[in-house]
């Protein structure tokens, strides 16, 4: 668990943080978002201690960030950046192993972890393992990114805008990606994004920060539901409100068991905002469900996108 | 015609051949002499000189092909040596009839011709695109063909090899001092150089008034450098008589080129670490390396390529400094030429200035190769 004490840091007269006091649960998604200069980058620095705060006090798993040496409790917190930042002269195989080289495991150590997180990642072990990062694409970069920083099993995995700098497409593989190793993994993430799709995409808990200051935080349903004020709604985009919402919520919610209807089925786990726009491309009122292997569940309505969420 | 460079090289090199003296004959070593222009000289024997011309000229009409650029890299090759060959016998045949004190050097249209044929070999070497290891190989096969007609004695008779044989041992000397002289400068420059240059490119705000200094040393002309420091090391010498510190010779020749050396030294340590991806330290940084493991494993490696040309540049340029350091009393191959220059004897400067360039031209091929070397095993390229 991550514990944040009314910690402060101003660079000269600018309060980049401004008196966060936050709890950050053990294996929870939690997202940093705001716009530029809001300071997310730098509360996110100030967890690994790339920033050291001027006044508060953050704890990790109730020990105070500041015994001992940084390096040492960067090495057990995963780093991951918008720039990738791969070392261009290690192979992807060296890149990945670092922190485990740096706290000392045994080389054949090493490789099992390296191959058991490129398969873990989606990249082939014996393809990929050898490679020098200029010989991958932008989203295998990223992924091996992740896995570096997941190397040596760390509490805690920090990443800084990790997929900004990504195409839509891979963008979208990685967050899949990113949520699936999450459930199974169980580590604590926290994220920095100005993504807000992203951020509710990924789920988990919002941290919205202005100035310095935590705005709100809470659950993306509770953020567009129940905003603390019109600041909120301006960042999750007022105009798409009605979209974001429905697109926290599933097929399978307003599914009509048994009954039939035309055309190309969706299925249960995709959002109402996919359906939405499924009904509008179609010009239908009515829309068939089905499971991944085809077999008919039934069918959703469009007037039913217009409820109350149950 | 198909290929340009390969014409414009043929035309300067006949030009060369047919307009200007071949050989110059003097009467002496220090009167200039007459020249003597090609077809008088190669009278029978090296008639087929003509035919590494003649393939060269018919290529320059023939579509590019990587056999064809062989070709022409031989028939350089062949020309090169050939027609220093031909100018080492023509002059042992007309030394035969002149008096002994008659002096036969290479002319203007032979030097001339020799350096175009070389560049016509290295232009068609680089069109074979052949690795740069093997082209590396082939140059060095050139020199050596070229060092075994020299150490074959087929040119003993050109006047640069009479200086030569005048003066082996004083020569072999000034090459040894030479050497002496870039090394004793080279190896501080690095020791105090490299560290600065590190730290520079951590502090910006040493970095300007460093550079700003080594900037002024660098405007400073190198004889008046060794003036400034002669007053300061005599006086140092007088009252510390048993160090052996004097005003003149190699400590202060050491001194000034050090303080020379420092400016590319430093500069090439600062703008390497400068140009490493800042994504990169700050990953090195965030997974817990410390300042050690970051700069030794990740931007010292990243920064060598950089690192390497400065030092490169550094070499060349300590080589031929060195030269003025004869003027303190240093020695060198800078007091073979110094003493050429004031006797005027034009064959004695060549004595010492071929081996200035050559030195040069050897530190910067080993600083290339070392960096080719390095590249492949620190930052390699794709296959």
């Amino acid at each position: 668990m991550i514990e944040l004490r009314e910690v402060h840091k101003h660079f000269g007269p600018v309060r980049a943080v401004d008196g966060v006091s936050l709890r950050i649960a053990p294996g929870s998604l939690t997202a940093l978002i705001g716009a530029s200069g809001s300071g997310k980058s730098t509360l996110l620095r100030l967890i690994n201690r790339l920033v050291e705060y001027d006044s508060g006090q953050i704890l990790l798993d109730g020990r105070d960030i500041r015994d001992g040496p940084p390096e040492a409790l960067r090495r057990r917190i995963g780093y991951v950046i918008q720039s990738i930042g791969l070392f261009p002269h290690w192979t992807v195989a060296r890149n990945i192993g670092a922190v485990p080289l740096l706290l000392g495991w045994p080389a054949r150590q090493i490789a099992r972890r390296v191959d058991e997180l490129l398969t873990l990642l989606g990249l082939d072990p014996a393809a990929y393992r050898g490679r020098y990062p200029h010989q991958l694409s932008g989203g295998q970069q990223q992924r091996v990114g992740v896995a570096r920083a997941l190397a040596a099993r760390p509490a805690v995995l920090l990443m800084d805008e990790p997929f900004g700098a990504l195409d839509p497409l891979t963008r979208q593989s990685l967050q899949q990606a990113l949520a699936q190793l999450q459930q199974s993994l169980g580590s604590t993430i926290v994220l920095v994004t100005h993504d807000i799709d992203e951020a509710l995409r990924l789920g988990g808990r919002l941290v919205l920060l202005d100035q310095g200051r935590i705005v709100q935080a809470g659950t993306p349903a509770q953020l567009l539901t129940e905003p603390v004020s019109a600041r909120v709604t301006d960042f999750l985009g007022r105009a798409t409100l009605g979209q974001r919402l429905l697109g926290l919520r599933r097929v399978a919610e307003i599914l009509r068991c048994g009954e039939l209807a035309d055309g190309v089925p969706l299925q249960p786990e995709q959002s109402l905002q996919d359906a939405l726009a499924a009904f509008l491309a179609r010009r239908v009122q009515r829309l068939p469900v089905a499971d991944a292997q085809g077999r008919p569940l039934g069918a959703i309505h469009f007037i039913d996108l217009l409820q109350d969420p149950r | 015609m198909q290929q340009p460079v390969l014409a414009c090289l043929l035309v300067g090199l006949l030009g060369a051949l047919l307009g200007l003296p071949w050989l110059n004959i003097a009467p002496n070593r220090l009167l200039s002499g007459q020249g003597v222009p090609l077809h008088t000289v190669l009278a029978g024997t090296f008639w087929w000189l003509l035919a590494p011309l003649a393939v060269l000229t018919v290529a320059v009409w023939l579509p590019a092909r990587r056999a064809l650029h062989a070709v022409c890299a031989a028939a350089a090759a062949v020309l090169l040596v050939g027609l220093l060959a031909g100018a080492g016998a023509a002059a042992a045949r007309q030394a035969g009839a002149l008096p002994a004190l008659a002096r036969v050097s290479l002319g203007a249209g032979c030097w001339l011709a020799l350096l175009l044929a070389w560049a016509a070999y290295a232009d068609a070497l680089a069109r074979v695109a052949a690795g740069r290891w093997a082209q590396a190989g082939a140059h060095l096969l050139l020199l050596l063909t070229l060092a075994g007609l020299l150490a074959g004695g087929a040119l003993d008779s050109l006047s640069l090899l009479k200086e030569y044989a005048n003066r082996q041992a004083v020569f072999q000397a000034a090459l040894w001092r030479h050497a002496q002289i870039v090394g004793a400068a080279l190896a501080p420059a690095l020791l105090i150089g490299l560290p600065l240059g590190a730290a520079a490119a951590r502090r910006p705000r040493l970095a300007r008034p460093l550079f700003a200094l080594l900037n002024l040393i660098q405007t400073l002309p190198s004889i008046a450098l060794f003036g400034l420091l002669i007053g300061p090391l005599a006086w140092l010498g007088q009252v510390w008589p048993g160090s052996g510190v004097q005003g003149i010779g190699l400590l202060p020749a050491a001194i000034a080129l050090t303080l020379y050396a420092l400016l590319p030294v430093v500069h090439g340590m600062t703008s390497g670490l400068q140009q490493v991806p800042t994504a990169v330290i700050e990953a090195a940084t965030g997974m817990g390396m410390g300042s050690r493991q970051r700069f030794w494993q990740v931007a010292l490696p990243l920064a060598l390529p950089v690192l390497l040309s400065g030092l490169r540049l550094t070499g060349v340029q300590l080589v031929g400094l060195a030269v003025v350091a004869a003027l303190i009393g240093a020695g060198g191959l800078g007091a073979i030429i110094f003493q050429g220059l004031l006797s005027s004897a034009l064959d004695l400067v060549l004595l010492g200035v071929l081996p200035v360039v050559a030195l040069g031209l050897a530190v910067d091929a080993g600083f290339n190769l070392l960096a080719l070397t390095l590249a492949k095993a620190l930052v390699p390229r794709a296959p």
